[in-house]
């Protein structure tokens, strides 16, 4: 199971060059909203064409600018399960899997779709219209009709977005199970770190149309590389940085000077979690006033103002004594924690 | 009392909403999809007919379909047909009204269909054709149904240019409305007269209230369902 990606498609202002490659199991583009991953979708599916590129599933070329390919939808086995799921209104849920049916002779159809009802467990939902049904079982409705295409990919734009938080969590584990026993190649669009740490391996960060290089999951809440995917990873507190004369790292938005850091190539920001910043001296410490103390609902959030233009967000457990706000404190934070980006976007 | 001009009211009201059932879909599906600036040349050219007086409309046919214009001479050279003065040439005249009425719902009812549902079909594999007739069609259908149902309505009360086309030659061309004009012109003032007039826009009345019931039961439906 292969899926090769090598796109470029200019839309007004925006431009999206997206590359990535996956060899089986499930792939997550992450990247804030906007920043053209269900473009991408739009392009693998062919419901959108592309101005360069290629892609290639499992060895056929479904799209090939110099070669002259673009395979029609039709064409491609590529299941796309729509963020709304796009059911069809008027046909009863064993008529929209019917359409996902179509390959099989006309009289095999119907029965082919209630096995794949009840496999799906929506055998007595047959007869009903979608609106009818719950948000889960629209959910549940609209992959049973992908998947009864037998598409060779299956593409999943942020499939829990339509959904009740309280309902997510159990779709999430349901869906991971419903994977577990697909074949082909998973991509799943997502702007929700929580969502993809959970359900895939490796992640493909897309910032501003422009895709980075696929790591693995843990590599990007641990070592994001990129402004761009320590933002998406989650990171609180980002600032401009310059490696001084003296070899040490200036955080120009902090006013904090830190010591020799083994800098990448073109360093331009400088990330630290909120949970990475302690109250106390240290090793590497900054002097800070109190600002605002914020109740989070595990935790407390103290807003910290630094030497320099900007604040520094820090998160404490729910039973340390606070400070109050006004105070003078000094924070620190491990060498470690400080994370060392790249700029692949514009300012800041 | 001779009923021919209801009858005949009908079946030129229903050939022409059947007409412009067809070409009205395909010009509002076209025109939902052009580029913004065709839609909007579009758009002028094909609801001019709603804010032309008909007598316009129907002046134009004539120069279009009389004896000895383009397509009338034609049709009288190729198939000894004239084109003017028949029960049928009130269709001409009658679809060109009502187009524009069946345009402007369907091309609402298209502009207001969900892009993904047809784009969901596209990747299972359906046909584009398959895709029209099923799903982005039967979609639409309660705006489209009522566009059929008020063009068929304005086509039974079609006067100004039918009667430009067809003039008025009883049993033959008369029609629900130039009957009425007839008889307020020639028998308005004796009592028979003034009692069929009240007969015909009794019938009148009737068939536009029951018309305008029907869209009104469809509007609500459409709103119930989405």
């Amino acid at each position: 199971m292969s899926l090769s990606v090598n796109i470029e498609k200019q839309l007004g202002d925006f431009r999206l060059h997206v590359s990535f490659e996956t060899f089986g199991g499930l792939l997550s583009l992450l990247g804030p909203s906007g920043s053209g991953k269900s473009l991408t979708l739009r392009c693998i599916a062919g419901l959108l064409r592309p101005d360069r590129g290629r892609i290639v599933l499992n060895g056929r070329v479904l799209y090939d600018s110099a070669a002259g390919i673009d395979l029609p939808p039709q064409k491609r086995r590529v299941g796309y399960l729509f963020q709304s799921y796009a059911l069809i209104p008027h046909l009863t849920v064993l008529e929209n899997v019917e359409l996902g049916c179509h390959a099989a002779p006309r009289r095999g159809r119907q029965a082919l779709a209630l096995e794949q009802l009840r496999r799906f467990r929506l055998e007595a939902l047959a007869d009903c219209r979608p609106a009818t049904l719950s948000g889960g079982e629209q959910q549940r409705a609209a992959l049973a009709r992908t998947l009864a295409a037998e598409p060779e990919a299956l593409l999943l734009d942020e499939p829990f977005s339509a959904l009740d938080e309280h309902l997510k969590w159990e779709l999430e584990l349901e869906l991971a199970r419903t994977l577990e026993g697909y074949g082909g190649d998973v991509l799943l669009v997502s702007h929700n770190r929580g969502e993809v740490c959970r359900l895939a391996k490796s992640v493909c960060v897309l910032t501003q149309g422009c895709s980075e290089p696929v790591q693995s999951v843990k590599g990007l809440m641990t070592a994001p590389g990129t402004l761009g995917a320590a933002r998406i990873s989650g990171c609180e507190n980002l600032s401009p940085a310059a490696v001084q004369p003296d070899g040490s790292l200036l955080c120009t938005a902090w006013g904090w000077r830190l010591p020799p850091l083994p800098c990448p190539e073109g360093l331009s920001h400088v990330g630290l979690r909120a949970a990475g910043l302690r109250l106390g001296p240290g090793p590497v410490s900054l002097p800070c006033t109190v600002e605002r103390v914020i109740d989070n609902v595990f935790s407390e959030i103290v807003l910290l103002r630094t030497p320099g233009p900007g604040l520094l967000r820090m998160e404490c457990d729910k039973n340390t004594p606070l400070p109050t706000v006004g105070v003078s404190v000094t924070v620190h934070a491990a060498p470690e924690d400080f994370l060392l980006l790249t700029n692949t976007e514009g300012p800041l | 009392m001779d009923l021919f001009p209801l009858w005949n009211s009908l079946r030129i009201a229903f050939l022409s909403a059947v007409l412009v059932f067809f070409l009205g879909v395909a010009a509002a599906y076209y025109a939902s999809r052009a580029p913004r600036l065709v839609k909007g040349g579009l758009d002028v050219v094909l609801t001019l007919p709603l804010v032309l007086p008909p007598t316009v409309v129907g002046y134009l046919l004539i120069l279009l379909l009389g004896p000895n214009r383009v397509l009338g001479s034609f049709a009288l050279r190729e198939f000894g047909l004239k084109l003017l003065m028949q029960w049928w040439s009130a269709v001409f005249a009658v679809s060109v009204v009502i187009f524009p009425l069946m345009y402007r719902t369907a091309r609402g009812a298209f502009e207001a269909f969900d892009e993904d549902l047809a784009a969901v079909g596209r990747t299972l594999g359906l046909s584009n054709a398959y895709i029209f007739w099923r799903i982005r069609l039967p979609a639409c259908r309660q705006g489209i149904l009522a566009g059929v149902v008020l063009a068929f309505a304005r086509a039974l009360g079609e006067y100004g240019a039918t009667s430009m086309i067809v003039g008025f030659i009883p049993g033959k061309t008369a029609t629900v409305a130039t009957q009425v004009a007839f008889l307020w012109q020639n028998q308005g003032n004796t009592d028979a007269g003034r009692r069929a007039l009240l007969f015909w826009i009794c019938i009148n009345v009737a068939i536009s209230a029951i018309v305008l019931i029907t869209v009104n039961l469809l509007e609500r439906r459409r709103r119930v369902e989405s």
